[in-house]
């Protein structure tokens, strides 16, 4: 089980800063929910904790170790990593493209060895696609592809999981269901860190809350009218409390 | 893939046998086999062997660089000649046989011609690299255009309406009058290049997720990008400077190859080589038994046979597409 470290993390694009000074520490068990208005960069910090974007200050560290220090094949078996609105751009069959999420577990040379064929089942099963598994992915509806994405993201039983946005898209009922199964996946013993605009489902799943604005960290925490107030700059009336608490906006 | 494979190896063997049989003198089995004929032994062993294999190594190249290519751009147009690859090779060729070089001797324009793809190639590569797939298509657009300036003003000053004709006749492409020698000098470059190209397999599959996932999945994109790149420089490089430009056969092969292999681009780079290779014995053996006056050039052939496929792409494209 490992521990992810950011240290006065800051990314600039263009001469921009896109975030800068943030600072956090994610371990086993969690499930951290990034929130913020749109633009005030959760895909560029999600990306720099995934190591996919290398930051222009600050460090991010897995188990003391600089990712950037991290070989590449090493760093994607242990964590996975899904952007907004991931696509497949040849129609593979639904296994096919699960089995994709294991192509760092692969030897150098040959094809994919027996027992990943258990694991590849498991987790067909797991989100109600064995059914679907020889499908071309391009003929599933938008819940089945985002629920086929985070299979292939699960695949490789990832100790750190980064989705960018994972709920965006999908009807309520998927919704619900995608963030039962990311919530299941850190309740056992893993990280999962995930960008949300639906600050209900946010408060209802997420262990912890971070707030983004304008590239800086605005909260940190559990969900609160005045943390919503401080981020997108609107009342808001939170009603219940654990999984059956919701948030709304109110007209000023 | 295996049955795939195993078929279109079969196939292979066959076309490859009646790539020696036929021609202006058709041979009986025998004749090859028993060698009590000296003139057939001699076709076949300086004429048709060498044509055939030359035949196999160029299809390969081009239908292997091809499956490449479109699975690294994830464009269903990438070809080879997409990389400026076989217009650096047709300009080398046609500045040797512009200064004369080939009268000096024989491997000048194929050598030259590699120096020409291995350069457009480079030069591609440095003005692309670093900004994505898409900046390298751009690049090896620009390349292409630049070479082909240079093809047509070496066209325009020919040095004699002897040098032009010669020129256009390579610019068309064609397998006849290819001995052992050539065989001999491409056939490293097609080995590393196809070792090259074959090596991206995992890379490609990942890529269907778009690169930002392969990287994520532990795919080194730049190293990609120069296997592939490398790879066609040396195969097709190798290739185009011997027979000149043949189109089409790289656009087509892989996807012939594609609906049988579940569209994964991994398992198309095999029967992608074998179909092209097959392809291009295929047209070959159909160019030699044409007989319109004078000789149909392959290259002319396969452009003939392969637009209409084209054609077909753009119809499905645009079906397929919302």
């Amino acid at each position: 089980m490992s521990v992810l470290l950011a240290e006065g993390l800051g990314v600039r694009k263009g001469g921009r800063a896109i975030i800068g000074d943030i600072s956090l520490t994610a371990g086993p068990g969690e499930f951290i929910a990034v929130v913020g208005p749109n633009g005030a960069g959760k895909s560029t910090l999600l990306a720099a904790l995934a190591g996919l974007t290398r930051p222009s200050a600050g460090e991010v560290s897995l188990d003391g170790v600089p990712l950037a220090r991290i070989a590449r094949r090493k760093l994607a078996r242990a964590r996975a990593y899904l952007p907004q609105n991931p696509m497949c751009e040849w129609p593979l069959s639904v296994e096919r493209l699960v089995a994709l999420g294991l192509t760092a577990h692969l030897p150098a040379l040959g094809p994919l060895p027996d027992t990943f064929d258990a694991a590849i089942t498991q987790v067909l099963a797991d989100h109600d696609l064995l059914e679907r598994k020889d499908q071309p992915v391009t003929t599933l509806s938008g819940g089945e592809f985002s629920r086929a994405m985070l299979a292939r993201a699960l695949v490789g039983r990832p100790e750190l999981l980064i989705v960018d946005e994972p709920v965006t898209g999908l009807d309520p009922v998927h919704a619900f269901a995608a963030m039962v199964r990311l919530a299941a996946w850190a309740a056992s013993g893993n990280t999962v860190i995930a960008s949300l605009h639906d600050l209900t489902l946010a408060a209802r799943y997420a262990g912890r809350i971070l707030a983004l604005k304008n590239g800086q960290m605005a909260g940190e925490g559990t969900l609160s009218p005045t943390m919503i107030r401080n981020v997108f700059g609107v009342e808001s009336r939170m009603r219940g409390e654990g999984r059956s608490v919701t948030v709304d906006f109110l007209e000023s | 893939m295996r049955s795939l494979s195993a078929g279109l190896g079969l196939l292979l063997v066959v076309a490859f046998i009646l790539s020696l049989l036929a021609g202006r003198v058709w041979l009986a089995p025998p004749d090859i086999v028993f060698g009590h004929n000296v003139l057939a032994s001699l076709i076949v062993t300086d004429l048709r062997l060498p044509r055939s294999i030359l035949a196999l190594l160029v299809g390969a190249s081009l239908g292997l660089s091809g499956a490449v290519l479109q699975g690294l751009t994830r464009n269903p147009l990438a070809e080879p000649a997409l990389l400026g690859v076989s217009t650096g090779a047709a300009l080398g060729a046609v500045l040797a046989i512009y200064f004369g070089v080939t009268m000096i001797s024989g491997a000048a324009g194929p050598l030259l011609g590699l120096v020409g793809a291995l350069a457009a190639c480079a030069l591609t590569f440095s003005l692309g690299q670093g900004g994505g797939t898409i900046t390298l298509v751009l690049a090896g657009a620009a390349v292409s255009s630049l070479t082909a300036a240079g093809i047509a003003l070496a066209l325009n000053f020919a040095p004699s309406p002897y040098a032009a004709y010669e020129i256009m006749n390579w610019l068309l492409g064609s397998l006849a009058d290819k001995s052992w020698n050539q065989v001999w000098l491409i056939l490293p470059f097609v080995l590393v290049g196809g070792a090259f190209l074959f090596t991206t397999g995992p890379a490609l599959d990942a890529l269907s997720l778009g690169e930002t996932q392969a990287e994520s999945l532990g795919i080194d994109l730049s190293r990609l990008r120069i296997a592939a790149i490398a790879g066609t420089a040396l195969a097709v490089g190798a290739a185009t400077s011997v027979t000149g430009a043949i189109g089409f056969i790289g656009l087509v092969a892989p996807h012939l190859a594609r609906p049988f292999v579940g569209h994964q681009p991994s398992r198309i780079l095999l029967p992608a080589a074998l179909l092209g290779a097959l392809l291009l014995l295929v047209a070959d053996i159909a160019a030699r038994l044409v007989h319109l006056g004078p000789e149909l050039k392959l290259g002319v052939f396969t452009s003939l046979i392969g637009t209409p496929f084209f054609f077909w792409l753009v119809v499905r494209l645009k079906r397929t597409s919302p």
